[in-house]
C-alpha cells in the first residue's frame, strides 16, 4: 500500500504523459513516440490504483479477468478494423466511455464507503453534484454516441428525423435534468438519481437523431468533448488528478474539433446541433432542377486529359470511401507520376464522415502525407493546375458557395476547383449533394464528368493511362 | 484559513483546459483521427475508477451490486483502453514521407 501523496503524484504523472501523448501528435513523426507516452501513463496511472488499494483480495484476480476480457476484445477490433469504417468504431469506443462513467458512478453512488465520499444517504454534498453531473453527461454521450454510431454504421437512415414540438421537449427534458440533479442532492433519493440518468439517456438519443449524415464530423467530436467532461467529473468525484487532466485535455480537444468542423461548413455551432439541415428537400431539388447542359466522359477522355497535363489536383471526398477507391486512386496517381505529372491532393476540413478521416484513408492507400494538403494550403494552386480529378465529393467543391447568397452553403469555405483548366468530377450521377442543391460547378464548360463507381472509373482510367 | 482540496482540483482542471487547448491547436489536421482515437483511449483512464469499484466488495462479497458495475466499466475500459491504443498505433504506422529517389 502506498500513501495517498505517492499516489496523487504519480497520478500526475500520468496525467503529464497524456498532455505529451496530444503534443506528439502535432507531427507524424513525432506521433508515435507521443502513442507509446500515452501508453506509459495508462500503464502507470493502472498499476498505482492497484497500490494504493494495496489489500488483494480474491476481488484482484476478476479485475485482471475483466481487463484481460474488455482488452482482448479491444485489441480484436483494433485490428480487424477496416480503416473506411473509423468513423464508426470511435463513434463507438465514446458510447463505452459514456457508459464507464455511468457505471462508475452508479457504483460510487450505491457504495460510497469505497469511495471515501459518506455513506449511502448521506454522500458529501460536492462529491454527489459531481457524480450526477458526470453520470448524466456519461449518459448524454452513451445514448448520442450510439445514435451516432446506428447512423454512421448505416443501421439507421443518416437523413434527420425531426417531428413536431421536438425543441421544446429536449429544452424541457433538459431543464428536468438540472431540476434532477438539483433535487437529488437535497433528497439523497436514489428513486431520483435512477430517473436522472434515465432522462439523460433520453436526451443524448433525442439531441442527435435530428442531425443528418454530413454533419457526422461535428457531432463525432462533440460526443469526444462530452466523453471528457463526463470522465472529469468523475475524476472530482474520485479526487484523482489522472482523470481530471484527462477529462479536461479531451473535452477541450472535442471541442476545438467541432469547432473547426463547424468553420469548415460555415455553420454556427447551435445550427448544427439543432439539426434538420440536408433534409432531403425534394421540392427545393426538384424547384432548382432545371436541364443543362452536362459534358460527359470516359475513362479514355479522362486519362488523355490528364496524360497532356503537367499537374493533376485530386479531391476527395466521403465517396471514395464509400467506393473503398484509395487502394486504385493511389496506382492511377502513380502511373501518372511515371509519367512525369504533378500530383498533389487536396482534402477539405469536412470530407469524409470524421476530422481527417480522408488523411487517414490516404494515408493507408501508402500515399505519402506531405503530398496532401489542407484548403489553405493548396486552394491557390488551382489555378495554375491542368486537372482537378474530384473524387466522392461534392458540397466542398461548388462555386455557388461564393457567389449565390440564397443558396444554404453560401459562406462555406470551398475549393477553387472550377479555376483549374479542366475539371474531372466521377459521380455516380447528376443527384444534388449532402446539402440537397444542385452543384454549378456540373455545368462548367470545363468539367467533364464521369458517371461511374468511383474505384472502377478510377482502375478504368489507369489502364488507359498506359 | 486552510484551503478547501476541491479548490486545488479545479485550478487543476482549468489549468489542463487551457493546457488542451494550446496542445489541441497544435496538432496537424492530418493527424484528426488519430487524435480521437488516442483521446478515447486516454479518457478510459476513468478504469481506475472503475477498479476501485470493483474491489469495493472486499474479501467477504467479491461481487455485490456495487462492484458488479465496477467490474462491467473495468470490461468497457479496457476495450477502449487497448482498442484505442492499438489503433492509433496502427494508423500512426501507416503515415510516410515521400521516398527520396
Amino acid at each position: 500500500m502506498i500513501s495517498a501523496n505517492l499516489s496523487a503524484l504519480f497520478y500526475l504523472v500520468s496525467g503529464v504523459l497524456f498532455i505529451l501523448a496530444l503534443r506528439g501528435l502535432s507531427s507524424p513523426e513525432t506521433s508515435r513516440q507521443g502513442n507509446f507516452f500515452g501508453i506509459i501513463g495508462m500503464i502507470i496511472a493502472v498499476t498505482v490504483t492497484f497500490l494504493s488499494i494495496g489489500n488483494f483480495s480474491n476481488g484482484f484476480i476478476f479485475v485482471l479477468i475483466f481487463i484481460l476480457i474488455g482488452g482482448s476484445i479491444g485489441a480484436l477490433i483494433a485490428y480487424k478494423i477496416p480503416m473506411t469504417a473509423m468513423p464508426e468504431l470511435v463513434a463507438g469506443f465514446h458510447s463505452l466511455v459514456g457508459l464507464a462513467a455511468v457505471f462508475v458512478a452508479i457504483s460510487a453512488f450505491l457504495n460510497p464507503e469505497a469511495f471515501n465520499l459518506g455513506f449511502p444517504g448521506n454522500i458529501k454534498l460536492g462529491s454527489l453534484i459531481e457524480m450526477s453531473i458526470g453520470a448524466a453527461v456519461g449518459a448524454i454521450t452513451f445514448s448520442g454516441s450510439i445514435i451516432a454510431f446506428l447512423k454512421l454504421q448505416g443501421i439507421m437512415s443518416g437523413s434527420p428525423i425531426t417531428f413536431k414540438g421536438q425543441h421544446p421537449l429536449n429544452a424541457v427534458i433538459l431543464i428536468s435534468i438540472i431540476i434532477l440533479v438539483y433535487l437529488l442532492c437535497s433528497t439523497q433519493s436514489p428513486n431520483l438519481f435512477w430517473i436522472l440518468l434515465a432522462a439523460s439517456f433520453l436526451i443524448g438519443f433525442l439531441l442527435i437523431i435530428p442531425i443528418g449524415g454530413a454533419d457526422m464530423p461535428v457531432v463525432i467530436s462533440m460526443l469526444n468533448s462530452y466523453s471528457g467532461w463526463a470522465a472529469a467529473g468523475i475524476g472530482f468525484t474520485l479526487e484523482n488528478t489522472a482523470l481530471i487532466i484527462t477529462g479536461a485535455l479531451v473535452g477541450s480537444s472535442g471541442a476545438i474539433l467541432s469547432y473547426i468542423m463547424c468553420k469548415g461548413m460555415n455553420r454556427s455551432f447551435f445550427n448544427v446541433i439543432l439539426g434538420g439541415f440536408g433534409a432531403t428537400d425534394d421540392t427545393l431539388g426538384k424547384k432548382t432542377k432545371e436541364q443543362r447542359p452536362v459534358k460527359s466522359g470516359n475513362a479514355d477522355d479522362a486519362a488523355f486529359l490528364m496524360k497532356n497535363a503537367s499537374s493533376v489536383i485530386i479531391v476527395p471526398g466521403y465517396g471514395m470511401a464509400v467506393a473503398q477507391a484509395q487502394h486504385a486512386l493511389r496506382e492511377m496517381v502513380d502511373t501518372l507520376k511515371k509519367n512525369d505529372i504533378n500530383v498533389s491532393y487536396a482534402i477539405h476540413p469536412v470530407a469524409g464522415r470524421m476530422p481527417g478521416h480522408m488523411n487517414v484513408l490516404l494515408a493507408e492507400a501508402n500515399v505519402p502525407y506531405d503530398e496532401v494538403f489542407e484548403l489553405d494550403e493548396i486552394n491557390n494552386d488551382f489555378a495554375n493546375a491542368d486537372v482537378a480529378f474530384v473524387i466522392g465529393a461534392n458540397d466542398v467543391t461548388n462555386p455557388v458557395a461564393k457567389t449565390d447568397p440564397q443558396s444554404p452553403i453560401y459562406g462555406m469555405p470551398v475549393l477553387d476547383v472550377e479555376k483549374c483548366k479542366s475539371v474531372l468530377f466521377v459521380k455516380r450521377s447528376l443527384s444534388p449533394g449532402y446539402a440537397g442543391i444542385d452543384n454549378d460547378l456540373f455545368y462548367r464548360e470545363n468539367t467533364l464528368m464521369l458517371f461511374a463507381d468511383a474505384k472502377k472509373m478510377t482502375e478504368d482510367i489507369t489502364k488507359n493511362l498506359d | 484559513m486552510e484551503i478547501d482540496p476541491l479548490i486545488f482540483r479545479l485550478s487543476i482542471f482549468i489549468l489542463a483546459i487551457f493546457v488542451g487547448y494550446y496542445v489541441v491547436w497544435s496538432v496537424t489536421p492530418s493527424l484528426h483521427t488519430p487524435l480521437m482515437s488516442v483521446t478515447n483511449a486516454i479518457s478510459s483512464v476513468i478504469i481506475v475508477g472503475a477498479i476501485i469499484a470493483g474491489l469495493s466488495g472486499g474479501s467477504e462479497s467479491v461481487f455485490n451490486t456495487s462492484s458488479i458495475f465496477g467490474f462491467l466499466a473495468i470490461a468497457l475500459a479496457a476495450i477502449n483502453i487497448f482498442g484505442g491504443f492499438l489503433v492509433t498505433q496502427r494508423m500512426l504506422a501507416m503515415y510516410k514521407k515521400k521516398k527520396k529517389k
